[in-house]
């Protein structure tokens, strides 16, 4: 079938603004938006730069705005989208060409939140018991790829760039609530900070965005009772 | 234009999980490390990896690592290197509960113990049964083991040059000294001085047209070793995964018939338990692959096409849901059918090499067919071959091996790091790596990238995947040579600085070109079937003549080939039945 793709472009040598351009490829209703953008790439202009990797949603790498929503284009049939497909980069982090934003400022909120199991007792000669309820606790975040989708479809981030965003949120989750951890309060202390939890307003965006179906705003808001019953 | 010059004791290139793990041991025994990576480390390909790591834990029924042992023997066709199998089977185990102390969240029994689920040729007691040994995390197994590796590598405050593509190595008197690297991001090259370098950059998939392999696996670690003069062994070995979604090649692993999912040709027939009567659909993946090849050919394909079912109606969904979400959505979002109600369509795809830049237990790397060690340079992962993997990797043994072979040599870097000196840079070791890019700025003809990439990805998947004959294989090593000079007419459009992906796709494909060429020339030469290499001209296996790895190096442009000896241990080869 043929397919009308408008994508953003930019190039910091020669453009001041982003500009759309608008492209016509030959796709079969199935093939991803990220076939369409590649071929674009290959035969008609490959000048156009995004980033892409695995191509089957598990890498994060092609987190874009596809007709207005954070989607990875690898997870995005042709069949199932209005034409023309608008794409554009995330929006809130630098545009470093086309499709390409810096990602930087992203993992260093990450970074922020310690996402790492921190247990400083000696480990067992086996592994540490875990019951499957205990686990269940936190498994949903665990999912994350870091893909940002979230992080940038947040109008609150887009307003706040010192905001930790969802994205580093569902790290500190997922340690919060993981049994092994023993640095529950350290992380409640960082998140409960002014661009922490509180920042969230519940839009669910980020939950909408979310390629991994990640209850979003359900991890935040658990995190936020955490920080409200060790007050009480 | 020059370089920047940076100085580590360590510089790991590749950031999946062999890289990180050896990140990892590096920094804990404090030595100054980098890891270079043309993505960012959780882009890697490990974390695509689904169905588990296999490990004798017996926590769910009896096991133990000789019975793994034997069962990686046996699934590689008697070709791996039985001391390096021995050592990863027994260390796979100690490595599960490290990473399960690092905090890798993996599914439990109702004991809260590590939970483990039946694979492919995985067996108790020397091939009695299927064995539940695969230690999971859901179907994201491979995911969960990236992002805690990252997450710990964080910790330990490892430095990190995401976006860096490694386009050389600096060797010398048999000596690396580091590595050439170019900045996605600017342009700009770098020289890495090290005392020791880890190549852990992945397989190299992507020479084929199906796939389940991502976009960046394009060999690039093993072509810059070749083309350093650096062997790379038993390349004629490439694994086509049974199960890929149709016409995709996005793999769905084999959880699925580890849990009970089982294959029905067009007929509705179980084929498997025709040709694997004892293990039936758990049956290692070069055989699988081959028997669904045979069904479409005596025309049991579906509809009279290519492809085959996957049945999983009968687990229902709670089995589906909870052990296997991940791939319930790739088939929903893929295919629009449900995987609880539908039967899936698969076909076979191109899914791992078992060859690579050879390597011994230590993971450091042999110069040659003899074993002289190449001083400071070491490889793991994908990219090496220690050889554990023989002829056909077992499924779930690919996480073991970039694990225990990617901790292995961060110990044996930290050890050589604390013994030696940096050996000097040579002078201006940059200066190759600035021609070549100048000449892709630069290079007219009206090739394009794309263009070149596919016909070679064709021809590779037509005349050198799961069967092969002395006649697909020149038809192969024509159209290779063929498309070899006209990629000297490539013609990059993007002549930017900035975060240049035509050129890093143009350096790509030309890693898989000198990749393609060394596979067929290994694959031409041995006349026999042997795990995965399947001559139908020669469908016997042959242990007088080619039980021994090959060693392919290029000179000017030719692959030369030689021979080493397999490593046997304990399993005198046999016939390999199921």
């Amino acid at each position: 079938m043929k397919v009308e793709l408008k994508i953003q472009r930019f190039d910091p040598v020669k453009d001041q603004e982003p500009h759309f351009e608008t492209y016509a490829v030959d796709c079969e209703p199935t093939d991803r938006v990220l076939d369409a953008l590649l071929q674009v790439k290959g035969l008609m202009d490959g000048t156009l730069t995004l980033r892409k990797s695995c191509a089957h949603g598990v890498c994060g790498s092609d987190g874009m705005r596809i007709n207005g929503r954070n989607r990875l284009a690898c997870k995005e049939l042709i069949q199932s989208q209005e034409q023309p497909i608008v794409v554009e980069p995330m929006k809130g982090f630098k545009i470093v060409k086309d499709l390409v934003v810096d990602m930087e400022p992203f993992f260093e909120k990450f970074r922020a939140v310690k996402p790492y199991l921190i247990n400083e007792d000696p480990p067992p000669a086996k592994e540490r018991l875990q019951s499957e309820k205990q686990r269940e606790k936190f498994e949903d975040a665990t999912k994350c790829i870091l893909c940002a989708c979230c992080t940038t479809s947040c109008p609150t981030f887009w307003a706040d760039s010192e905001f930790l965003g969802p994205a580093a949120l569902v790290a500190a989750q997922r340690f919060i609530f993981d049994s092994r951890d023993q640095a529950k309060e350290e992380r409640l202390d960082i998140v409960g900070e002014k661009e922490g939890a509180w920042k969230c307003r519940t839009i669910f965006n980020c939950t909408d965005a979310c390629p991994r179906d990640i209850e979003v705003t359900k991890a935040i808001g658990e995190i936020k009772k955490e920080e409200l019953f060790r007050k009480l | 234009m020059g370089a920047q010059i940076h100085k580590f004791e360590a510089i790991v290139v590749g950031g999946g999980g062999a890289g990180l793990y050896a990140a990892l041991a590096l920094s804990k025994e404090k030595v100054q490390t980098a890891v270079l990576s043309k993505l960012y480390p959780t882009r890697s390909h490990t974390g695509a990896a689904q169905g588990g790591i296999g490990a004798a834990l017996a926590n769910v029924e009896p096991d133990n690592p000789e019975w793994h042992m034997y069962d990686t023997v046996k699934g590689s066709d008697y070709l791996a290197d039985q001391d390096a199998v021995e050592i990863m089977c027994n260390e796979a185990v100690t490595t599960v509960y490290e990473l399960e102390h690092l905090g890798l969240p993996f599914n439990r029994t109702p004991e809260g113990k590590i939970d483990q689920r039946k694979f492919g040729g995985h067996t108790r007691d020397h091939g009695k049964a299927p064995v539940q040994r695969s230690c999971f995390s859901a179907d994201r197994t491979g995911h969960m083991i990236l992002q805690t590796l990252y997450q710990q590598c964080i910790k330990n405050e490892v430095k990190f040059f995401d976006e860096y593509h490694v386009m050389d190595l600096i060797l010398e008197s048999g000596i690396c000294r580091g590595v050439v690297a170019y900045q996605i991001s600017n342009g700009e090259v770098h020289v890495f001085h090290a005392k020791t370098v880890l190549f852990a950059t992945g397989g190299s998939g992507r020479m084929f047209k199906i796939t389940s392999n991502a976009h960046a696996l394009t060999g690039d670690g093993m072509a810059v070793a070749l083309r350093r003069k650096i062997p790379l062994e038993d390349m004629e070995f490439f694994q086509i995964h049974p199960t890929g979604i149709y016409k995709m090649g996005i793999l769905l692993s084999e959880a699925c018939r580890g849990e009970g999912g089982i294959l029905r040709n067009g007929k509705g027939e179980r084929f498997m338990e025709r040709y694997a009567p004892t293990i039936k659909d758990l049956a290692p993946r070069d055989i699988v692959s081959r028997c669904i090849y045979f069904e479409v050919r005596d025309g049991n394909g579906v509809n009279g096409k290519d492809y085959v079912h996957l049945d999983l109606t009968h687990l229902g969904a709670e089995v589906i849901e909870k052990k296997l979400p991940d791939i319930a959505d790739f088939v929903r979002t893929y295919m629009g059918l449900n995987p609880v109600t539908d039967l899936i369509p698969i076909q076979p795809t191109a899914h791992y090499a078992m060859g690579g830049i050879p390597s011994n237990f230590n993971s450091e790397v042999l110069g040659d067919e003899k074993g002289t060690i190449v001083k400071g340079f070491y490889a793991a992962g994908e990219c090496a071959c220690v050889s554990v993997h023989g002829a056909n990797r077992l499924g779930t043994n690919s996480l073991v091996d970039i694990l225990v072979f990617g901790r292995r040599a961060g110990l044996s870097m930290a050890k050589y790091c604390r013994a030696n000196d940096f050996a000097p840079l040579p002078k201006d070791p940059e200066n190759e790596v600035l021609a070549q890019i100048e000449w892709l700025r630069s290079n007219a003809g009206g090739e394009k990238t794309a263009v070149v990439r596919e016909a070679l990805q064709c021809t590779m998947m037509d005349n050198c995947g799961v069967f092969r004959t002395s006649e697909t294989l020149q038809k192969a090593q024509g159209d290779i040579a063929e498309l070899k000079k006209r990629f000297l007419k490539i013609q990059v459009s993007d002549k930017s600085q900035v975060f240049n992906t035509d050129m890093l796709e143009a350096m790509e494909l030309n890693n898989l070109l000198d990749l393609a060429q060394v596979t067929v020339d290994a694959a031409f030469a041995r006349t026999e079937s042997r795990g995965a290499h399947y001559r139908e001209d020669f469908p016997k296996r042959d242990d007088a003549q080619w039980m021994k790895h090959s060693f392919a190096t290029l000179s000017a442009g030719k692959t030369d080939l030689k021979y080493k000896p397999v490593v046997i241990t304990r399993f005198q080869p046999q016939e390999r039945k199921y």
